[in-house]
């Protein structure tokens, strides 16, 4: 019944969407006059969360008690599984992840329904109308595609337990993770269609706008973080980003949003950049579905691939051409009727966050065409892919003069600025960066260009971040400020981290006998055993390390190369000891004929930093939609009191919410 | 707002992201519709069965060893295993090809006797003989990557055919007609 039960509850939320759309279109059509169906919308929007989270707990539970005669339990999950697996099992594979995917959508659409008063009600009729004609597509695809309650004819004994590689607790909460941040941006895609459909292309737009950009791409910056730790970890290469189709599919996205999120500050506050925020509120979410579509039809060959299935790459193909193009042919029809907004000269901050959007846009495309590369070439009958040969070095091309641009613009005045009056204050950061470039050309000639711009900018980039708080109260300084400060300084670690993995990492591959000694960078590292051991539903055998930094205090690692029976598989699982200037890596393999193992030795300084960067960014992020939140809270407020005072209406002060 | 100030030179970049994600949907189409090199081929394909020998997974059966493939019939050899959920969903069809005169050897990969039984009395038992193969020695050497597979194995122990995942209704027709152009030699 639980099932059958789950499967009704999507059924009517698809419904209320069905409504949704219905009622809002006619209220569009029809104008002001018909408000009685336009009142249906914002209720029908605000079911549909509770309904589909109802359905996603249902789905949840039939997994915890590994119920046998659901297909999708069946074949996802196994009995003996740890607790905490089967609940990730939920959403580990195609059908639950998509529900996943529409819960976090109907979700949002009821909380945008419920506290978005701001914008003009027609922009807000049409938003809704905007999110109901992309939910139903989600539904549909559920609904006739992905079912994920269908029970099997009998059930079977035993479950087919959960790809291996996938059992991981990182990785277990690592979907979700992204699927908010692109969900978020389908919600930022219907503002922007509603804008379009009723020109309201404004400061309004963008503020209503901007928390659901910044949410979700704090999500973004948290899932691509998480998901390169653990592809390092994990996948037992050492590298940290391997440019595979999946990775990239996260990463457009979030480069979208990046851009999307610095042209909508420019279009709140300085009403600029009018066509271009509506063109990137699209872009952002085509990127989501463009990435969804990519890893669910399995037109490319990745490390990642599951549930690889041509129908259904059909069918989000479809829904692609329908929301997409959809939307691009209502931006060619609309946009010429839409005022670009005010000027500015070229010396101001809006030219610095243009010449950013563009530079984000460059990558944006660089990194999608290296990823359909193959498919282009596969058109013309030979395969190739491209790897960070292309990615690398046509990246930074774009890249650098970016992060000098992030260094300088910040510290720019709206509209119109000189060099002159903040030529002062970067003279610290560039003395550095070119000491930073002389020193390293110095002391490690071998070092690539790359690495070299990278750990030079990043020293740059770091300081500079910080000078717009130079002479600020820093108790007064606006949580957005702050949030900017921190997530350029936090891209600043990162770059810094990634700059010295691959400037200064060094490398063994070894075969040892047990007693032997390894020396990798200032490490020597002792074989001092290997074990066999086992675990709930794998078997491994494990090496004893003793690694002494320096032949300083030893410690100890244990890597394991683990055979995993349902289904039989062997991963690597490797052990790290991380130290405040970087990370020990170490991967047992495959035992030679001779009594030999197999080691891979890495030591990575400063690597711990391109992650740690990475959360520094999504805390700036943070910060500044805690301080846009509580800015419309504050204003709300005030505007209610206002509001009050005028009309003596004593009604107001019932609600604590920031509902109006 | 203010009256919309169009730039005549601007008004065709407006249109070119459409025409960017027309280009994107075409090739896309494009990829979808050639499914057939998306599979992990095994490179094996048209060389000899490696040597192996195995025990029988089933005392119903016996076991089996490359010689067997030696003999002049055409067999199938089916990657299978009880623990997995697909080859249940194949079961009827190997049934159905079964029953069109195709012997069936089985190679049940990391598997134990009391399941191997437990599944055969459940789905049925198509096959010919059972092997057990407790450490994919068949499985890799013959480059198989998943459970299941079915290969096609001429009179003469050479690969002739590899179809991945499970057999369905619509792979029936396909498995036979690739056991009859496997009756000629190459």
């Amino acid at each position: 019944m639980i099932a059958e039960a789950g499967l009704a509850l999507l059924w009517f939320a698809a419904a209320l969407a069905l409504l949704q759309l219905f009622a809002s279109v006619m209220t569009l059509v029809a104008g002001q006059s018909e408000a009685e169906l336009g009142d249906v919308v914002r209720p029908a929007a605000i079911m549909q969360g509770p309904l589909v989270a109802l359905s996603f707990l249902m789905l949840m539970w039939l997994f915890i008690r590994t119920d046998l005669s659901v297909l999708l339990v069946a074949s996802n999950s196994h009995s003996a599984k740890p607790f905490i697996f089967k609940l990730a099992g939920t959403w580990g594979n195609h059908e639950g992840s998509m529900l996943l995917w529409v819960t976090v959508m109907a979700l949002s659409g009821s909380l945008v329904a419920l506290v978005e008063r701001r914008l003009p009600e027609r922009t807000m009729i049409a938003t809704l109308a905007a999110q109901a004609f992309v939910s139903l597509g989600f539904y549909a695809f559920l609904l006739f595609s992905s079912n994920p309650f269908e029970r099997l004819p009998t059930p079977v004994p035993e479950g087919n337990g959960l790809n291996p590689l996938l059992q991981d607790i990182g990785l277990a909460f690592h979907p979700p993770t992204l699927y908010i941040g692109y969900v978020g941006l389908s919600v930022a895609f219907s503002f922007a269609v509603g804008a379009l459909l009723t020109r309201e292309v404004g400061p309004a737009f963008a503020r209503a706008m901007r928390p659901w950009v910044l949410g979700s791409w704090i999500f973004l910056t948290i899932g691509i973080t998480a998901g390169s730790y653990w592809a390092y970890y994990e996948l037992g290469w050492g590298g940290w980003w391997f440019w595979d189709p999946v990775e990239n599919a996260s990463l457009m996205p979030w480069l979208a949003a990046t851009a999307l999120l610095h042209s909508a500050s420019v279009l709140a506050s300085r009403d600029a950049l009018r066509t271009w925020t509506i063109m990137l509120g699209v872009v952002a979410f085509s990127m989501s579905m463009v990435g969804t579509f990519l890893v669910r039809s399995g037109i490319l060959t990745s490390v990642h691939a599951f549930a690889v299935d041509p129908e259904r790459g059909s069918f989000i193909l479809a829904l692609l051409a329908i929301y997409i193009g959809g939307a691009l042919a209502l931006f060619g029809a609309r946009a010429s009727t839409v005022n670009e907004g005010k000027q500015f000269s070229l010396v101001s901050r809006e030219a610095g966050l243009v010449f950013n959007n563009v530079a984000l846009s460059a990558i944006l495309g660089i990194v999608l065409l290296g990823t359909l590369y193959p498919l282009l070439t596969e058109a013309f009958d030979t395969k190739v892919s491209v790897g960070p040969p292309y990615f690398n070095p046509v990246g930074a091309f774009f890249a650098i003069p970016m992060i000098v641009v992030m260094a300088v613009g910040p510290l720019l005045r709206w509209r119109r600025d000189s060099f002159d009056r903040i030529a002062k204050a970067l003279i610290l950061p560039a003395v550095l960066t070119v000491g930073v470039i002389v020193g390293a050309v110095v002391l490690a000639p071998g070092i690539g260009i790359l690495p070299l711009l990278g750990l030079a900018l990043s020293i740059g980039l770091g300081i500079a971040s910080l000078l717009p708080l130079l002479g600020r109260n820093l108790l007064r300084t606006p949580l957005a400020t702050w949030g900017m400060v921190v997530g350029h300084f936090g891209l600043a670690v990162a770059l810094f981290g990634m700059a010295s993995e691959s400037a200064f990492s060094t490398e063994k591959l070894v075969a040892a006998e047990i007693g032997d000694t390894v020396e990798v960078g200032p490490w020597s590292i002792e074989l001092a055993g290997i074990e066999p051991v086992a675990g709930p539903n794998w078997t491994a055998i494990e090496a004893n390390m003793i690694a002494r930094y320096k032949g300083g205090h030893p410690v100890s690692l244990h890597p394991q190369s683990r055979n995993f029976t349902q289904p039989p598989m062997t991963t690597s699982e490797s052990a790290l000891s991380t130290r405040w200037n970087g990370q020990l890596y170490a991967v047992v393999g495959e035992e030679g004929g001779d009594g030999r193992w197999q080691l891979r030795l890495w030591w990575k300084p400063f690597v711990p930093l391109i992650w740690f960067g990475g959360l520094i960014v999504a805390l700036g992020g943070a910060l500044a939609l805690l301080g846009r939140v509580l800015g419309d809270i504050r204003k709300a407020h005030q505007v209610r009191r206002i509001a009050e005072r005028r009309e003596d209406n004593p009604l107001g002060d019932a609600m604590p919410e920031p509902a109006e | 707002m203010s009256a919309p100030d169009k730039k005549p030179g601007k008004r065709w970049a407006i249109w070119l992201p459409l025409v960017l994600f027309g280009g994107f949907f075409v090739l896309v189409m494009n990829g979808l519709m050639r499914p057939a090199d998306r599979d992990i081929e095994s490179a094996m394909v048209g060389k000899t069965l490696p040597e192996f020998t195995l025990v029988a997974g089933s005392p119903e059966r016996p076991g089996i060893a490359t010689e067997d493939f030696r003999k002049g019939d055409v067999r199938l050899l089916n990657i299978f295993a009880s623990w997995c959920v697909p080859c249940a969903a194949e079961a009827p069809q190997l049934d159905q090809i079964a029953r069109a005169g195709v012997p069936i050897d089985g190679v049940a990969i990391r598997d134990r006797e009391q399941d191997i039984a437990r599944f055969l009395a459940r789905y049925g038992n198509p096959f010919a003989t059972i092997g057990k193969d407790d450490i994919s020695e068949v499985q890799l050497g013959i480059g198989s990557s998943g459970v299941p597979e079915t290969f096609v194995i001429d009179g003469t122990g050479t690969i002739r055919y590899q179809h991945i995942g499970p057999i369905m209704e619509r792979d029936v027709q396909t498995i036979l007609a690739e056991v009859k152009k496997a009756e000629a030699p190459l």
